[in-house]
């Protein structure tokens, strides 16, 4: 029973996570400022940002639906924790998690996301029920092909949906992303990881110059830094769940564990850039692009797979 | 000095209010979050929303109608909210002191925090004001 508190709340579940968060999170805002020939921020700069929100005042617009509106961005937080601890704990014993448990992390994926749609319309702005209406289409978009995908290691696997079973396939034959197949899939993973975390090209829900910043509009203070801190703990889980399906995991043992957190930071990295060399599609484009050539790629990668290459 | 009153000043998000200027202020502002002086360095923000800022920067000569909106920005703002004035226009009525539409400075409206005169003010002098605030805040 205290084993499963310490794993939820400091390792490797809320603190560790919260932690590595809130640095790639500075890793981010600093690589978007050398992109952009600045020096950019320090790097405890989004800790001093999150004790600043939490020592500021939480208002609740008149008319929002009070308990809802509080409660939202806490759903989003939980549900990344838990994805968080799964996959530390298949990482460091891949025999210790169930059967099933990548259905479990995709859909604990998904309620960040919801929980900003429910936070956004229990707000009662008119801006933030727009952002939330665009959050929606987006999760509608992506999910398709990013589910498709996760059927590639699946298959190369054979057919087992326990993240372990993929992650000691790999250990043994090689990664997945070294086959055509796991190619294939792992580059709409990277589109998709993308929309996921609401980032630029794909940051429609949020657009910051058309509907300031969209569902969060109406969140000040504690709340506000519960919903930045998920986004950035985010932005650490969702890339360590593709190194985990696609890139074979991290090792624990010498010089592997380098390598390990060198796949993450180049993957961080390729977010960064891609976010800063594209301008913001339209919910519509995006929608279009996801269903589309996005969509065919990833069947096409699943073909692959069935066929074995 | 408290953890909160330091972070605070470490990472200080603006909203950019402008009632009625003309606009050189504003260009002057922006200037001032350009690469070249990088603000971002102190944590210093522009955000969207006045429910995520902790300093209201205010531009330009406040019209009668701009009063109101100040006024109701300032309370929607969540606490502690710190006001500055940028411009000679803001920190008094300078030219426009005679105008029938001028209602007033933005001291006469909200407490104001920093000035920062100028027509309009260099970036320089604005990092100047920040750091004059951040100042006054710890007390040093
Ligand atoms: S202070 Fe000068 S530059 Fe600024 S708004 Fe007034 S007139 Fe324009």
């Amino acid at each position: 029973m205290l084993k499963a508190v310490f794993y939820f709340v400091v390792f490797p579940g809320f603190l560790f996570t919260a932690i590595i968060g809130l640095l790639s999170s500075w890793i981010d805002r600093k690589v978007t400022a050398r992109v952009q020939w600045r020096v950019g921020p320090p790097w405890w700069q989004n800790f001093a940002d999150f004790i600043k929100l939490l020592g500021k005042e939480t208002i609740v617009p008149k008319g929002s639906s009070r308990t809802t509106f509080l409660l939202a961005p806490i759903f989003g937080l939980a549900a990344v924790t838990i994805v968080s601890t799964l996959l530390w704990l298949t990482l460091i014993n891949p025999a210790s998690t169930f059967i099933g448990d990548l259905i479990v992390v995709l859909y604990l994926l998904t309620i960040p996301s919801i929980a900003v749609i429910i936070g956004g319309f229990a707000s009662k702005n008119p801006l933030a029920s727009l952002g939330a209406s665009r959050e929606m289409k987006l999760i509608l978009s992506y999910e398709l092909p990013f589910l498709l995908i996760c059927f590639v290691p699946v298959i190369q696997a054979g057919g087992t949906i326990r993240l372990g079973e993929i992650l000691t396939y790999q250990i043994n034959n090689g990664v997945i992303f070294s086959s055509l197949s796991g190619f294939l899939a792992f580059i709409v993973a990277v589109l998709c990881m993308q929309a996921k975390l609401t980032l630029v090209p794909f940051d429609i829900p949020e657009a910051e110059q058309e509907i300031m910043a969209g569902p969060y509009i109406e969140y000040s203070g504690p709340t506000l830094a519960v919903f930045k801190l998920t986004r950035q703990m985010m932005l650490f889980v969702v890339p360590m769940f593709l190194v985990v399906l696609f890139l074979g995991g991290i090792t624990f043992s010498g010089w592997h564990i380098l390598w390990g957190i060198l796949k993450y930071v180049i993957l961080l990295v390729i977010i960064v850039l891609i976010r800063n060399t594209n301008p913001r599609v339209r919910i519509d484009q995006a929608v279009k692009f996801f269903w589309g050539p996005v969509t065919l790629l990833a069947i096409v990668a699943v073909l692959l797979a069935l066929l074995g290459i | 000095m408290n953890i909160k009153l330091k972070s605070l000043t470490k990472s200080l998000w603006v909203f950019h209010f402008a009632s009625a200027p003309c606009n050189n202020c504003d260009i002057e502002i922006l200037d001032a979050l350009t690469p070249k002086y990088d603000l971002e360095r102190f944590g210093i923000l522009l955000v969207g929303s006045i429910r995520h800022a902790d300093v209201l920067l205010v531009t330009g000569m406040i019209t009668h109608k701009g009063a109101e909106r100040l006024k109701r920005l300032y309370e929607q703002a969540p606490k502690p909210c710190l006001v500055v004035a940028v411009g000679s226009c803001a920190c008094s009525k300078s030219i426009f002191k005679d105008s029938y539409n001028a209602a007033g400075p933005v001291d006469g409206i909200v407490p104001v925090s920093a000035y920062i005169p100028g027509c309009p003010p260099k970036p320089e002098a604005m990092i100047m004001g920040v750091v004059k605030l951040v100042k006054s805040l710890t007390g040093k």
